[in-house]
């Protein structure tokens, strides 16, 4: 499409990182929270093109990354078991569990299934009346409507044989965790612009004002990006702390109210845990009572699973924009996107995995990936 | 897997009661529940995510934020200083080798 080229243009983003330029006059640490920005942001070298008194750190935005270590092993369990279809989206498959991950489950006679929307995984059960189908439900308030119609749709045409595995999470309150924490850096936040498609953008001005931190909404194109550090920065600069749009061609303030109705009838609010960072009061959802004959954690019987992560890997730490990837002691060496310890390496959204990707000159001398593909992430 | 992706509306169907579109993405044509979006037409553009669409993309507030990025660097150009804009340029070149590639490397060109 025409105007996707022109989000890539190369002069206008020259004139919006003039304006930056011109605008800031100290230091600012600035957190994007989405992986996918932060891919973007890596890939177009956009952290090198700004001036050196921003600073961007990468936030937990990442699905794939956060779903915590005892949900994957859940989810292992359950693929492992004679007679299930188990159904996820292909960048859950090389997620490292306990010792294993869902391809060597796949290798080792299970039937796992890589599927594009949710809704396949339905028809998929739709089709073997005889087999139990779990799809497995991981991601913010982008991935969960979906997740909660196909629920819906299960009850509604009667497809008995159709469960979920749930580890949705929701972004306000992981932007309160990071604020709260004791060695928090974070001054400004380029909000996750799909996530805001969905929910509107209403719960922020309550966190804008707690914190005194400005909230820009921010979309994943490049011009996208150094628009909203144009916006953070200059609210900074004027010691204001409001929630912008930066992202209105996708974004209403009212977010989506079919999918809103959506998730508050199939999902309830509930405590959830994140890989590395720890449980985050009310960051999450679970299936409501309603549909707990659909969730698969329950009719599985895997809820006593409790896991351990490794201790080498500080992809927590990584999440919460504490530490950069690259100050990680196991960093391309004995953690790579073909042997991840943990799942910041293994998502292709993954802050580790990006700079694994695109910043090669800051690793050990060793064979460099030279493509995504090269890389195996999924 | 959080990236949703624009595509334009090719035709819209009622399928077992569910209101389903075939969307193009670029040449690539998938089908997409129309469930949160059930007013969405052909020919209009929508962000997909996991075979939803999600939001109607308003080509015409695209259009808007790619006018307030023109009118940046015009007001830029037409009012700034011309000095300081030297000075800039001359900073923006001095900028360190970095490994980024494609929109990083045409800007520095």
């Amino acid at each position: 499409m025409k105007y996707i080229d022109e989000f890539q243009d190369p002069e206008l983003a020259a004139r919006l990182l003039d304006d930056i330029r011109a605008t800031v006059t100290r230091p600012w640490a600035l957190m994007e929270v989405c992986g996918g920005q932060t891919h973007t942001i890596i890939r177009h070298g956009i952290d090198q093109l700004l001036p050196d008194e921003i600073e961007l750190i990468h936030g937990p935005g990442c699905p794939v990354c956060v779903t915590p270590l005892e949900v994957i092993d859940k989810a292992l369990e359950i693929a492992s078991r004679p007679g299930v279809i188990f159904c996820s989206f292909g960048d859950m498959l090389r997620v490292p569990g306990t010792g294993r991950d869902l391809f060597q489950v796949r290798s080792a006679g299970g039937d796992v299934r890589v599927v594009y929307s949710p809704l396949d995984a339905l028809r998929i059960a739709e089709e073997n009346p005889d087999r139990e189908v779990v799809f497995f439900g991981i991601g913010f308030e982008t991935t969960a409507p979906p997740n909660a119609m196909t629920v819906h749709q299960a009850r509604r045409r009667g497809i008995r044989n159709f469960s979920l595995l749930v580890s949705h999470v929701r972004v306000p309150p992981a932007i309160e965790a990071v604020m709260r924490s004791p060695d928090c850096r974070v001054q400004g936040f380029l909000a996750a612009g799909h996530v805001c498609s969905v929910m509107g953008t209403e719960e922020y001005p309550a966190l804008a004002e707690r914190f005194k931190v400005p909230i820009v909404v921010t979309g994943f194109e490049p011009l996208d990006i150094l628009e909203g550090v144009r916006r953070t920065v200059r609210q900074l600069e004027r010691g204001e702390h409001t929630v912008e749009n930066a992202y209105p061609r996708a974004v209403r303030p009212e977010g989506n109210p079919a999918a809103l109705a959506m998730l508050d009838d199939v999902f309830e609010v509930t405590d959830r845990a994140w890989r590395g960072i720890g449980t985050i009061p009310d960051s999450g959802w679970r299936l409501s009572a309603r549909y707990r004959d659909h969730d698969a954690e329950h009719r599985f019987q895997v809820g006593d699973i409790a896991t351990r992560e490794p201790a080498e890997c500080r992809s927590g730490e990584v999440l919460q924009g504490l530490i950069k990837p690259h100050e990680c002691e196991v960093f391309g060496t004995t953690c790579t996107p073909r042997t991840p310890l943990g799942a910041t390496m293994v998502s292709s959204e993954g802050a580790c995995a990006a700079y694994y990707l695109y910043r090669r000159l800051e690793l050990p001398a060793r064979p460099a990936a030279t493509s995504l593909e090269d890389s195996a992430v999924v | 897997m959080c990236l949703a992706v624009p595509g334009r509306v090719l035709g819209v169907e009622d399928r077992d009661g569910t209101r389903m579109a075939s969307v193009d993405f670029g040449g690539v044509v998938k089908e997409v529940c129309l469930e949160y979006l059930p007013d969405l037409k052909v020919g209009e553009y929508t962000i997909v995510h996991v075979g939803f669409a999600l939001q109607r993309l308003d080509e015409e507030s695209a259009r808007r934020t790619l006018e307030l990025f023109e009118n940046l660097g015009m007001l830029q150009e037409e009012f700034g200083d011309p000095w300081e804009q030297a000075e800039q340029a001359a900073r923006a070149g001095q900028s360190g080798p970095a490994d980024g590639e494609g929109l990083a490397e045409e800007v520095r060109r």
